[in-house]
C-alpha cells in the first residue's frame, strides 16, 4: 500500500460528478475490502474461462453454419464445465525425459501473472460496498499499465519454460516460437499506449478513464464542435496497431504460431496431455484474452464508462451500472476475437516477424512523433498545428500515391509474367520439366472432345 | 511495518534464489534464479515508493534480458551439468583470492562513503513519482540519456552487422521451389507431394510408428530416420522400425 501514499498526497478525492476515481481514492481500503475484491476478480476471470470458451464454441458454430455444443446443459451450458471436469479427473502423464520440476511449474508461472493483471483493470466508478465508498478496481498504481505489460513478459517465462521441460522437438520450437513473437509484439504493444499516455498524461489506468470521460470542444471558425472522448477515435492507428498486437501478444489466431498444429503438433504444450496441467494453459489464454480485451476497452474505448448515447443520461456512469458497460464491452472484444479466429488463416512464422518489426513499429514510432508534436505545438497556438497536420496529411497521401504507383507497375509486370508463362504452357505443355499427360486424351475434354448427348 | 515485513520474506527468498543460482549446475535453473532475484528486487523497489523502478526492473530485466539468456541458453541446448573439472590449473585458488581482495575493495570503498543528507522521498517524489523522473530525465540528465541511447543504438547496429550477412542471389519463392520440384520429379522421379504421416493404429499413434503401403509393407518415409536412429540407440526400437535403417550404413 505504500505505493500509494506518494500519489495520495497528489490529488484530492473524486468529489461526486467528477469524471470518475483517480489514483487518490486507492489504499484506503480495509483489508477485508481488498479480499472481496480480489476473490470477486478471481472468480470472475474463471467463470469468465468457463463460458468464454463456451461463447467461442458457440459463435465460430454458428459462423459455419453448425450448431457447436449442445448436449450438456441448456444450449450446451455445461460443456465446458464437464470438459474441465474430465481434465481434473484425467490421468496425469508425466513423460519420462521431462525436467519435473519446471514442467510442474510452467502452468502456474503462465496462469498466474494473467489474473494477477487484471487487479488495475477499472471495472465502475466509486461504489458504496457494505458502507465503505470504494472503487470498483482492486488496486491502482502511477505505473498500472507498465504493471500490466511486466505480468504479460513474465506470462512468456511459462510457455518458454513449459516448451523447454518438455524435452521435445516440436515443444521446444513453440516455446522458442512463442517467445520471440510475444517480445516482438510487446514493444510495438507497449509503444501504441506511448499515444495514450501523452494524451492522457498519465499511466494509471483509472485515471486514463476519467480522462475519457470529457473530450472537450474544439472551436473551429467560431463553432464549438464536441470532440470524441474515447481514444480509439483520437488515436485511431494507435488503437488499429494495438488490435493487431493484441492477437499477436495472447497467441490467438491469426498468430497462433507457437500452437501451430499444421507444423508443432501443439507447440508448446504437446507434452501435457489433457489432464489439470493442461487445463491450466487453456486458463491463461482466456484470461490472457480477458486482459487484453480489459486493456482495449480501458486504454482506447472509455473503460467502464457509457457508449455515447447512452452517456447522455446522467445515471449512465453512477452506482453499479458501469460494471455493466465495462462487462458488454469485453464480451464484444471476446466476439471479435472469436470472429477473426472464424475468417482468418494463420500467417507464416516469417511473415509475422516482419509484420511486426518492419511494419507496426516503424508505424507506430511515426505516429508517436506526430502525436508528440501536435501535443506540443498545441499548447502554444492552434493556427500552426492545422497547418503542420495538413502538410503532414498532403505529404502522406503523397507518399501512399507514389509507392502506390510503383506498386502498380509492379502487378502489372507480374500479371505480363504470368500470361507469358501460361501462353508458353498452352502451347508447349511439357516445358519446363512438368509431367503433363496428352491433352487430347477423350477424358480430358481434349481438342476433338465429342458432346455425349444424354438420354 | 508491512515494508519490514515484504523486507524479511524476500529477503529469505533473494538470497536462497542468490544462493541456488551460485550452486545450481544447471545453466536454465541458473537463468531462473537470476529471474526471481530480480523479481525480489522489484518488489523491493516498489516497497520503497518507487514503483516506476519497479516496472521497468520487469519489464526490461526480467522481460527481456533473462528472456534472451534463456533463449539462448535453449536455443544453444546448455541443458547439461557443468562439469567440475578444472581447465585452468591453480583456478579455483585464484578465483577466491581475486574474489576476496574484491571483496575487501567493496567493503572498504562502501566504507568510506559519505552520504549527504538525504533530500527525503516526499521532497522529490512532490509532483509524483514518474513525473518527477520524467523531468529529471528530459532536463537535467538528458544528455546522459541520449548518449546511453546512442550507445545502446550503435550495439544494435553492430550486432547487426556481425551477423548480417548479404544474399547472393534472389530468395526462391513457393512458386520456383514447387517448379524446381516438378521438374525433380519428372526428371528423377522424386515425389513432389510431402513426405507421407506416420501410422495411425487402433492401439499405437506415435511418429515412430511406421504408415503402411496398399501391400502391407511398412513405407519407409513415414518415419523420420532421426527418430528411427535415436531409438536405436536407446534400444528401444520397434522390430517394425528398425526395417527402416536397413540398408543405411549408421
Amino acid at each position: 500500500m505504500s505505493l500509494l501514499t506518494t500519489a495520495s498526497v497528489l490529488a484530492s478525492p473524486a468529489a461526486p460528478g467528477s469524471p470518475g476515481p483517480g489514483l487518490a481514492d486507492f489504499g484506503h481500503d480495509p483489508v477485508w475490502i481488498s479480499i472481496i475484491k480480489g476473490l470477486v476478480i478471481f472468480v470472475f476471470l474463471l467463470l469468465g474461462v468457463l463460458f468464454g470458451v463456451w461463447l467461442e464454441r458457440k459463435l465460430i458454430s454458428r459462423m459455419q453454419h453448425r450448431y457447436g455444443p449442445n448436449r450438456a446443459g441448456k444450449f450446451g451450458l455445461l460443456q465446458t464445465v464437464a470438459d474441465g471436469l474430465k481434465m481434473g479427473l484425467k490421468e496425469d502423464l508425466m513423460p519420462r525425459k521431462v525436467d519435473k520440476v519446471i514442467f510442474f511449474l510452467a502452468p502456474v508461472i503462465i496462469s498466474v501473472p494473467a489474473i494477477l493483471a487484471y487487479s488495475v483493470i477499472p471495472m465502475g466508478p466509486v461504489v458504496s460496498m457494505f458502507g465503505h465508498k470504494t472503487p470498483l478496481q482492486l488496486t491502482d498504481m502511477p505505473v498500472a499499465v507498465l504493471f500490466i505489460l511486466a505480468m504479460s513478459s513474465i506470462g512468456v517465462y511459462g510457455i518458454v519454460l513449459a516448451g523447454w521441460a518438455s524435452k521435445s522437438p516440436y515443444a521446444i520450437l513453440g516455446g522458442l516460437r512463442s517467445s520471440a513473437q510475444v517480445v516482438s509484439y510487446e514493444i510495438a504493444m507497449g509503444l501504441s499506449f506511448v499515444a495514450v499516455f501523452l494524451y492522457a498524461g498519465t499511466l494509471s489506468t483509472s485515471e486514463i478513464v476519467a480522462k475519457q470521460a470529457d473530450g472537450g470542444t474544439a472551436t473551429l471558425f467560431g463553432l464549438d464542435i464536441p470532440l470524441p472522448s474515447w481514444y480509439a477515435i483520437l488515436l485511431i492507428p494507435s488503437f488499429l496497431i494495438y488490435v493487431m498486437t493484441m492477437f499477436g501478444e495472447v497467441n490467438r489466431v491469426p498468430f497462433d504460431l507457437p500452437e501451430g498444429e499444421g507444423e508443432l503438433v501443439a507447440g508448446y504444450h504437446t507434452e501435457y496431455s489433457s489432464s489439470l496441467k493442461f487445463a491450466m494453459f487453456q486458463l491463461a489464454e482466456y484470461v490472457n484474452v480477458f486482459v487484453v480485451s480489459g486493456v482495449a476497452v480501458t486504454l482506447f474505448l472509455g473503460g467502464w464508462r457509457a457508449p455515447w448515447p447512452i452517456s447522455l443520461w446522467d445515471g449512465a456512469n453512477v452506482g453499479w451500472l458501469p460494471l455493466l458497460w465495462f462487462f458488454a464491452k469485453i464480451v464484444l472484444i471476446f466476439c471479435f476475437f472469436v470472429w477473426v479466429r472464424a475468417s482468418l488463416p494463420r500467417v507464416r512464422y516469417d511473415q509475422l516477424m516482419a509484420f511486426g518489426w518492419k511494419v507496426l513499429i516503424p508505424l507506430n514510432l511515426a505516429w508517436i512523433l506526430l502525436v508528440a508534436t501536435f501535443r506540443a505545438l498545441r499548447v502554444e497556438q492552434s493556427t500552426p498545428v492545422f497547418i503542420l497536420m495538413a502538410i503532414v496529411v498532403i505529404g502522406a497521401l503523397a507518399v501512399f500515391f507514389r509507392f502506390d504507383t510503383v506498386q502498380q507497375r509492379r502487378r502489372e509486370a507480374r500479371a505480363e509474367q504470368i500470361e507469358e508463362e501460361f501462353e508458353q504452357l498452352r502451347e508447349e505443355p511439357t516445358a519446363g520439366g512438368f509431367p503433363v499427360p496428352p491433352l487430347d486424351l477423350p477424358h480430358y475434354h481434349g481438342a476433338n472432345r465429342k458432346e455425349v448427348p444424354s438420354a | 511495518m508491512g515494508e519490514t515485513i515484504t523486507f524479511w520474506v524476500l529477503a529469505v527468498v533473494s538470497v536462497s534464489a542468490a544462493l541456488g543460482l551460485v550452486f545450481s549446475r544447471k545453466a536454465v535453473y541458473c537463468a531462473l534464479m537470476l529471474g526471481v532475484v530480480m523479481l525480489s528486487l522489484a518488489v523491493l523497489y516498489a516497497v520503497q515508493d518507487a514503483p516506476f523502478l519497479a516496472a521497468v526492473q520487469i519489464i526490461v530485466y526480467t522481460g527481456a534480458v533473462m528472456m534472451l539468456f534463456l533463449f539462448v541458453l535453449m536455443l544453444v541446448g546448455v541443458d547439461s551439468s557443468d562439469s567440475l573439472v578444472e581447465t585452468i590449473r591453480g583456478q579455483r585458488f585464484w578465483a577466491v583470492v581475486a574474489g576476496l581482495a574484491f571483496a575487501a575493495l567493496v567493503a572498504l570503498g562502501v566504507g568510506n562513503v559519505v552520504f549527504a543528507p538525504a533530500a527525503g522521498l516526499g521532497a522529490v517524489n512532490a509532483a509524483g513519482n514518474v513525473p518527477s523522473l520524467a523531468e529529471l530525465i528530459f532536463t537535467r540528465y538528458v544528455f546522459a540519456f541520449e548518449v546511453t541511447s546512442a550507445l545502446l543504438i550503435t550495439a544494435a547496429l553492430g550486432a547487426m552487422v556481425l551477423a548480417h550477412r548479404e544474399r547472393l542471389e534472389q530468395k526462391a519463392t513457393q512458386r520456383e521451389l514447387s517448379r524446381e520440384r516438378f521438374v525433380k520429379y519428372g526428371e528423377e522421379g522424386l515425389d513432389p507431394s510431402p513426405l507421407p504421416g506416420p501410422g495411425t493404429y487402433a492401439r499405437a499413434n506415435a511418429i515412430d510408428m511406421p504408415a503402411l503401403l496398399p501391400d502391407g509393407k511398412i513405407s519407409k518415409l513415414s518415419v523420420n530416420r532421426y527418430i528411427a536412429r535415436y531409438e536405436a540407440e536407446e534400444g528401444t526400437i520397434d522390430p517394425k522400425v528398425a526395417e527402416i535403417l536397413e540398408g543405411e550404413d549408421k
